[in-house]
């Protein structure tokens, strides 16, 4: 079966639907047109670059390509939890705590999937490995981002209790433990979402393109769960990574808060 | 217990020093109550917090012949209690807050048995006060770093609360320093009275008991 290929006005449609809603939160004054707009418009230039360059890559099937790739992906994907926090590490541990955290959970994830489980032949071929990584990668980047977001939030709005704790004897790892414990599971919260669901209320993304590609929908479906379980693994890995990680950051070696450690 | 002796302290909290602080030398003797008194924002309360190790400082702490340095830092603030003014409450009911439940402290400072079960959010600012005293005192600590630790109290409960800690104080062979604006509450309990002015300068007045 072929895929029944996109024409321009197709495109023109959909992205007439972002302009009407971009115009009524600017008729109802309700802020954020602006970086509608400017995700879409990125949506846009970063797919049809990426379109192009898997394009290169694929042809190419060259593994110095796909590891530039890969990094650019990461650094990325650092960037942005890095500038979505509100309170964020001061200095080079502002960008640092994510990205290593997603490096060591997405990374590891992918290269097992892609050694152990799937078996492609070479291995990192790019048809699977960009695609894997790319998944794991987005997906982790959410849970890294709202678990410390919700940390630095809840560390700098409660710091007299953690304060508090302190003064009465308590050890910096008890004093924080509540917060640490919610933002691990703030994290968690979208992976465990779209896992309850998936099926019932969602088609996963990645099975609805399968499908429209033409696979048969029992193999989408063991491709879908596969990825679930893949996600679910990165994104816990890398919000405990960089919720334990961080927390820990934020006390110094007498076990004081330090809260000018964030901005 | 010990002596707590203070050499050459000074709070270096970023973004918080006072501009002219000058390092404090002192020792406070066990049973003795020495009252640290100031304008608001002379810095009492960082000095406070400074050697409690709640804030990074310079100079050093010893409690007797153990300096601050050579043990863990919760297991220092364990020992040198500090009570801020505010007192910060996390779980639901005050009992949570006791590691033990048989703090004899409450029918001293006038609570009933039940006030285990009271929940935070009812409770007013006084009996926090109080109940903050409580908690610190049901942790056995072997030095009082008190700040205005009766700033929300009537003066009944203030006597009581005076009352309480010299007692802790004397039992236990406890140093106690403490943060007071009161005139007369200085008169009452203060063995020694230490005073900042405005300029930072730290200085030693009276010995007015014993």
């Amino acid at each position: 079966m072929n895929v029944i290929s996109l024409s321009p006005v197709d495109l023109t449609i959909a992205a007439a639907l972002v302009i009407v809603v971009a115009m009524l939160q600017w008729r109802m004054r309700l802020g954020n047109t602006k970086s509608l707009l400017i995700a879409a418009t990125r949506t846009i230039l970063q797919l049809l670059l990426l379109g192009m360059v898997l394009k290169i890559v694929f042809a190419a099937s060259n593994l110095y390509w796909i590891a530039l790739l890969s990094t650019i992906m990461l650094l990325a994907a650092g960037r942005e939890v890095m500038v979505r926090q509100k309170r964020r590490f001061i200095g080079s541990w502002g960008f640092l705590l994510g990205t290593s955290s997603m490096f060591v959970s997405a990374f590891s994830i992918t290269l097992l999937a892609l050694l152990v489980i799937v078996q492609p032949e070479p291995w990192y071929l790019p048809q699977y490995s960009i695609p894997l990584l790319g998944m794991l990668l987005g997906n982790t980047l959410n849970g890294i981002t709202l678990g410390l977001d919700s940390l630095t939030r809840n560390v700098w709005e409660q710091n007299s209790i953690i304060d508090g704790r302190l003064a009465l004897g308590e050890t910096w790892s008890n004093a924080i433990s509540d917060i640490r414990r919610d933002s691990i599971r703030v994290g968690m919260i979208p992976i465990i979402n779209a896992m309850s669901v998936a099926g019932l209320v969602s088609l996963p993304g990645m099975m609805t393109g399968q499908i429209l590609a033409g696979t048969p929908p029992l193999e989408a479906v063991k491709y879908q769960i596969l990825i679930m379980f893949l996600i679910a693994a990165g994104t816990g890995m890398g919000t405990i990574t960089a919720i334990v990680i961080g927390c820990r950051r934020l006390f110094d070696d007498r076990e004081r808060l330090r809260l000018d450690r964030l901005r | 217990m010990s002596d707590l002796l203070i050499k050459n302290l000074r709070s270096s909290t970023p973004g918080l020093t006072i501009q002219g602080l000058k390092a404090l030398d002192l020792v406070l003797h066990g049973t003795e109550i020495t009252v640290l008194h100031g304008p608001s924002g002379s810095g009492k309360s960082l000095l406070l917090r400074a050697i409690a190790d709640l804030d990074p400082s310079s100079g050093e702490v010893w409690l007797g012949n153990e300096s601050r340095v050579s043990m863990k830092a919760h297991e220092w603030r364990k020992r040198v209690c500090y009570l801020p003014t505010e007192s910060a409450w996390w779980f639901e009911t005050v009992g949570e807050h006791f590691p033990r439940c048989d703090s004899i402290y409450f029918t001293r400072l006038g609570f009933e048995d039940d006030v285990l079960n009271w929940k935070i959010t009812r409770i007013s600012s006084g009996e926090k006060q109080r109940l903050a005293l409580a908690r610190c005192l049901s942790r056995s600590p072997d030095v009082l770093l008190l700040d205005e630790p009766t700033a929300s109290l009537d003066e009944q409960r203030t006597v009581l609360v005076e009352e309480i800690v010299s007692d802790y104080s004397k039992h236990r062979n406890v140093p106690v320093l403490w943060v007071s604006h009161d005139r007369k509450q200085i008169k009452r309990i203060a063995h020694r009275l230490i005073t900042i002015d405005s300029d930072g300068c730290i200085e030693e007045l009276t010995e007015k008991k014993n």
